[in-house]
């Protein structure tokens, strides 16, 4: 993985050269990780976009990448719940954990809302998506100006969670993410078998006993708690981004499904540390939009150069058979 | 103690396979009607119908894969959940994507992850398993091809490796001929052989009414209801093909030049 490393260097470059000199010390600061704070939110990003990486893999090959963008708009009716639940019942109205696990109840609805559209009626899935992600949004819009009405409402920032701030991150914040992030990241490795089995053949994994649904709902599992710990970092609206892009790009490196999800995890966590990075020097710009521009830099590099299936080496191996034929046929 | 059945039908209790009054609808319109059927041990049974005829949803129904509306599937005397392990499964070519990143071999040794067990690596010993069960059907020389390099007839014997590599004792093949090269359909029939002279059965969605007399030994004639099954010389006649395919021309002529290589080799 040369172009990731490369890409990398390249950034810091521009970095550079675009700080004011009497900033130096707050860049190579921030670029060297001497501030603890930082450290600990840079590490947090990157660990997240190493386990999107992966998930997203996975949601790629089971085709249900688009699944993952409804489940993270649904979670924005649950965060401003939960907060005036919090409020409500006494407690700090901006409990992350708190937020985060409305978060995940309302996108579990959501994501269940699909199949059952889906499934109680001849609606497609494009058309079952389509209405949930606008309606629970719409419904987490409404809620969030009910939220702002409130006394400590408007303080409490939870618009972060729809386009993400790095900078708003706390270290407890931080480190709650990290460890979720290695959590998912184990789970995908320890079930790596059965996923690829279920991604690939699920018809033939049912007639062998292994339980599809159970498997499925794993998966949903696995994306929803990214999503949900994605939500600081990269916003509700972007997620889904890190879910599909950085695995997206992989492939066109490898034709291996364990060499795929490792290069996305490495994109992933590429585009989650350069996106932190400048978030920390610039807090007014937005984390989410860096990271997804830092993993859509990566896809079209990919998609360009990938050894597997990126398109110059694709035309090169045709030009050289061609060469090679016209060869063959001089006498 | 013989339990006696409210419908009276005799099955025997050591076929390979016994199903019972299989009936199977989607959206209310029935797609089986009542089927029901004893698959001796060691047979290989064609399956034999027109388009929409139910075929691929009998042996799909025979392994839970689609909900029944009524009836009983057996493997060898034993309701198919608790018998899984001896069932092997060979799903139509077009059912998954090829672009997906894993190897023939991959592929191959999913056939084995029954046996491997939950979270637990493909290790050194069941790669060798899948290779071998390659080198029955000619493709082991192709283990670490991605699967689209492969072709289609390869593609299709990298599914009967992983079906051979589950080591089972009834088989059932969804139209494993469908548009394979002249040495891919030979090694399938070579290796329906094999299988049938170890004792094992195969069940097999086929097209093709001119090799069903050649191939198998038994046929079921299927068109939403089971019109015929049996032997092959006594059931695959013109009447039972007429009845199958109701009118239609061209198909009919097909059958009848079927029935005219059926009886030259008899």
């Amino acid at each position: 993985m040369n172009a990731p490393r490369f890409l990398l260097a390249a950034a810091c470059l521009l970095l550079a050269s675009t700080a004011h000199a009497a900033d130096t010390a707050a860049w190579a600061r921030v670029l060297f990780l001497h501030d603890h704070n930082t450290r600990v939110v840079v590490v947090g990003t990157s660990l997240l976009g190493l386990t999107a990486g992966v998930v997203g893999s996975f949601l790629l090959l089971r085709k249900r990448a688009l699944l993952g963008d409804a489940l993270a708009h649904a979670t924005l009716p649950g965060i401003a719940a939960a907060f005036l639940l919090g409020e409500a019942i006494g407690l700090q109205g901006k409990s992350l954990p708190l937020l985060l696990t409305g978060a995940a109840v309302t996108g579990a609805i959501g994501l269940g809302a699909v199949l059952v559209i889906r499934q109680l009626t001849r609606l497609k899935e494009d058309a079952a998506l389509g209405i949930v992600l606008s309606v629970f949004f719409g419904v987490g819009v409404a809620l969030l100006g009910i939220v702002q009405k409130t006394p400590t409402g408007h303080a409490a920032g939870l618009e972060s969670f729809i386009y993400g701030k790095t900078a708003s991150m706390l270290r407890s914040d931080a480190y709650l993410i990290a460890g979720a992030a290695a959590v998912i990241a184990g789970v995908c490795g320890l079930f790596r078998k059965e996923l690829a089995l279920l991604c690939f053949d699920a018809d033939f994994a049912a007639s062998q006993g292994w339980p599809v649904r159970a498997l499925d709902v794993l998966l949903m599992m696995l994306a929803i708690s990214l999503t949900v710990i994605g939500l600081q970092a990269v916003g509700l609206i972007l997620v889904i981004a890190l879910l599909v892009i950085p695995s997206a790009a992989a492939r066109f490196w490898t034709d291996r499904l364990g060499l795929m999800a490792a290069t996305a995890g490495g994109l992933g966590a590429a585009a989650g540390y350069l996106g932190a990075m400048v978030s920390a020097l610039w807090p007014k710009m937005p984390a989410g939009a860096v990271i997804v521009l830092t993993a859509a830099a990566f896809f079209m590099l990919s998609m360009l150069l990938g050894p597997a299936r990126g398109i110059l080496p694709r035309a090169f191996r045709r030009i050289a058979l061609a060469h090679a034929l016209t060869q063959a046929r001089r006498p | 103690m013989i339990i006696q059945r409210p419908t009276g039908s005799e099955h025997s209790l050591d076929a390979a396979l016994s199903i019972h009054d299989l009936t199977v609808a989607y959206h209310r319109k029935p797609v089986l009607w009542d089927v029901d059927l004893d698959v001796p041990e060691g047979s290989l049974v064609g399956i034999v119908g027109p388009n929409g005829a139910g075929k691929s949803t009998l042996i799909k129904a025979a392994m839970d894969l689609v909900p029944k509306a009524s009836g009983r599937v057996m493997i060898y005397g034993q309701p198919y959940r608790k018998q899984r392990r001896l069932v092997g499964y060979v799903p139509q070519r077009e059912s998954v994507d090829w672009e997906f990143p894993v190897s023939a071999l991959d592929v191959v040794a999913m056939g084995l992850y029954g046996r491997i067990g939950w979270c637990l690596p493909v290790t050194r010993k069941y790669r060798d398993m899948a290779l071998a069960a390659m080198e029955r059907v000619g493709i082991a020389d192709l283990a670490h091809r991605q699967i689209n390099q492969l072709s289609g007839g390869q593609q299709q014997r990298v599914f009967l490796a992983r079906a051979l590599a589950q080591d089972a004792r009834v088989y059932f093949m969804d139209e494993p001929f469908a548009a394979v090269d002249a040495a891919t359909e030979k090694a399938i029939v070579q290796l329906l052989r094999e299988l049938r002279a170890k004792g094992r059965t195969a069940l097999v969605v086929h097209h093709d009414l001119q090799t069903v007399a050649e191939y198998f030994d038994r046929v079921i004639l299927l068109n939403t209801r089971l019109v015929a099954h049996g032997p092959t010389t006594q059931v695959f006649t013109s009447r039972n093909l007429h009845e199958t395919y109701g009118g239609r021309l061209n198909l009919l002529d097909e059958a009848a030049e079927a029935i005219g290589r059926q009886k030259v080799t008899a």
